[in-house]
């Protein structure tokens, strides 16, 4: 976004810069002040998080940038969208949706929350179902949802067997083929990939951006 | 349970002593007669000895039969001190611990305990924390944390209290809700001592039999410590930003106590190692200057003066630590165990060969999933480029014996052992 005048960069930088005690009262006092149109302050925290997602890209933020960003992006979008006024076709065209949650028997949820913001933030419609989430769940959510993407976050040794399980599920109701498995966490590499079936796996949560741009045939 | 002591004959003190020394060489970087193996498995013993997970966390006979079996058949230079680590389930339940859900208690009965991040400590709850933590922890962490510690809450605040307001405070111990949270106390004190008494029995056992234990103790780092069990994931990162000044005062002050307990604990349990598993210093999860900020100063103070107090501190260094090992080298030498999980244990050796012990890592994925000659390539590939290049390493697993792990590629893994390092 280029066309942004002093207030609006100041928006921007403050809040890819982690400053949010200067970051939410300016955006509050564009939307409740100033009556700024919501769309346009949702899009300069939309520039401002592209920016948080390519320095975590390049190595220069790391998980607490990207949470602290996803909760100022929060504050924002909670005051800011009931003051849209919406008509139907006018939300931003998504890239793709995925479906993501945490395998059966295995109650972790950090790096898939963090996958799911950082899909999130790429354009990306996300449905997160949760943790010790059932196979029959993912099967059910699959069938209902039509993801492009489906993500299966694990960080027990014992994920292993619960993503095979799952994926083998997919298989058997004949939803296999119409989406890519990708699967992460603490313990995943090319054997653990190689042993679920799954189409990929990411170690962090640009992996997980990465393959699902490329999977929808969009440029990284 | 016997109640008296079994007896080390002296063929066994033989057997124990040259299994210590070995692991003690490594630590002091000198080249000991074999590499050492070490077992740590929680919830693989139920597998070896076909039992339901939750049985092995209650059942404090058969763990003990179960963990005993697993020593004898692989010999292991160091074990794990199995009772105290994995039958913990009734002392758990005793205390109603909130912090875990464990087999039979929030997961099924055949999966392993996993713990529950939530915010035990509130952001604006530094101060308190600060000026007081042993108030802190009565007035409000304990009874967070442990359902046997509600009604403690109610007992006055201790310091201004002297003279005939002494006597005045005493009726808080009259209050029903305290006297049960007391009766509750004892009963979950009672409970800690059986498992403390297990455990005991236990390493009393293994080492008549020539088995050394290879810690007794386990310690935190002071991030880690306030990350994990108070201000939870969100709470900590978002800390580094909101509360960065309070959070620095709270890692020192933290640094203090901890390490005065870890020595304490250390001296009390007769085994010098310390077990610290590491869970916020891996390269993904913050920037290396929050990690050089915030993460490595308390602890390399911590390390220091556990080692001038005689401690041998082992870290497990979780995930992958590559980018932190040139910053974790800074460390007096030949004095500290660095277990690593992830990271490539080759280049930990290139970098720390002359500072510390390594141990681990054989990868979780082949291990659970890979054959018993791919253990044995896996070892025979650390014995080739660290053991025999000069590597005081301990061999294990990244992160102890996978739950799921076929028993024959436990056997290839110490077999392999034997037949390419001695």
């Amino acid at each position: 976004m280029t066309d942004m005048n002093d207030e609006e960069r100041q928006l921007v930088d403050s809040l890819a810069e982690m400053r949010e005690d200067e970051a939410l009262p300016l955006a509050n006092k564009m939307l409740l002040v100033d009556n700024k149109d919501p769309i346009r302050v949702l899009e300069l925290c939309r520039t401002a998080m592209d920016l948080v997602g390519k320095r975590f890209e390049e190595g220069e933020y790391f998980l607490p940038e990207l949470v602290l960003a996803g909760e100022m992006l929060e504050t924002i979008g909670a005051i800011a969208k009931p003051l849209i006024k919406s008509k139907p076709g006018e939300e931003p065209k998504k890239l793709g949706k995925v479906l993501i949650g945490t395998v059966h028997g295995d109650l972790h949820d950090i790096g898939k929350n963090i996958v799911t913001f950082m899909l999130d933030i790429n354009g990306f419609e996300v449905k997160d179902i949760g943790i010790d989430v059932p196979v029959q769940t993912f099967i059910e959510e699959i069938a209902k949802f039509q993801p492009d993407v489906v993500g299966l976050s694990g960080f027990l040794t014992l994920a292993f067997d619960s993503m095979k399980e799952t994926i083998d599920a997919i298989a058997a109701a004949g939803l296999r083929d119409k989406v890519k498995i990708m699967i992460g966490g603490g313990q995943i590499d090319e054997t653990v990939r190689n042993y679920t079936g799954a189409d990929a796996f990411g170690v962090n949560a640009v992996e997980a951006v990465a393959l699902s741009k490329a999977w929808m045939g969009v440029a990284a | 349970m016997t109640a008296e002591a079994p007896v080390q004959t002296a063929e066994a003190k033989a057997a124990y002593d040259t299994r210590w020394k070995r692991v003690m060489d490594c630590v002091e970087l000198r080249q000991p007669d074999r590499m050492p193996v070490a077992m740590l498995a929680t919830f693989w013993l139920a597998k070896y000895g076909n039992i339901s997970h939750r049985q092995l966390m209650y059942d404090y006979e058969k763990t003990a039969e179960i963990a005993t079996r697993a020593v004898l058949e692989f010999e292991p230079d160091i074990h794990a001190p199995f009772i105290l680590a994995i039958a913990t389930g009734n002392a758990l339940e005793a205390m109603d611990f909130k912090q875990l859900q464990w087999p039979g208690h929030g997961v099924g009965e055949d999966h392993p305990y996993q713990y529950l991040d939530r915010e035990y400590m509130k952001a604006d709850e530094y101060d308190e924390f600060l000026f007081d933590p042993t108030g802190f922890y009565l007035q409000k962490y304990l009874p967070r944390v442990a359902g046997c510690f509600e009604g403690i809450d109610e007992l006055p605040m201790w310091p201004g209290l002297h003279y005939f307001r002494l006597v005045g405070a005493m009726r808080a111990f009259a209050k029903p809700s305290v006297k049960a949270a007391f009766e509750k106390l004892v009963k979950a004190g009672e409970e800690a001592e059986r498992l403390a008494n297990h455990h005991a029995a236990f390493t009393a056992k293994m080492a008549a039999l020539g088995h050394p234990g290879s810690y007794v103790s386990t310690a935190v780092s002071p991030y880690d410590y306030i990350a994990d069990y108070f201000r939870g994931a969100r709470g900590m990162m978002t800390d580094l930003f909101r509360n960065k000044d309070k959070l620095l005062q709270l890692l020192d002050k933290a640094r203090q106590f901890l390490t005065k307990m870890t020595i304490n604990a250390s001296r009390a349990s007769g085994n010098p190692v310390v077990f610290i598993p590491i869970h916020w210093a891996p390269d993904a999860f913050m920037s290396d200057k929050q990690f050089r900020e915030f993460w490595w100063p308390p602890f390399r103070q911590m390390l220091v003066d556990l080692i001038e107090a005689g401690v041998i501190p082992m870290p497990l260094w979780e995930a992958d630590c590559t980018k932190r090992l040139e910053i974790i080298k800074d460390i007096p030498p030949g004095k500290c165990i660095y277990w690593f999980e992830r990271t490539d244990m080759v280049k930990a050796f290139e970098v720390l060969g002359d500072v510390v012990a390594l141990r681990g890592n054989l990868s979780p994925s082949m291990m659970t999933t890979g054959t018993p000659q791919e253990v044995d390539a896996a070892v025979k590939h650390l014995v080739d480029n660290v053991w025999n290049k000069g590597g005081k390493l301990i061999l294990d697993c990244a992160f102890g014996i996978p739950d799921e792990t076929p028993i024959e590629n436990v056997r290839a893994m110490f077999g392999a052992a034997r037949k390419y390092a001695g």
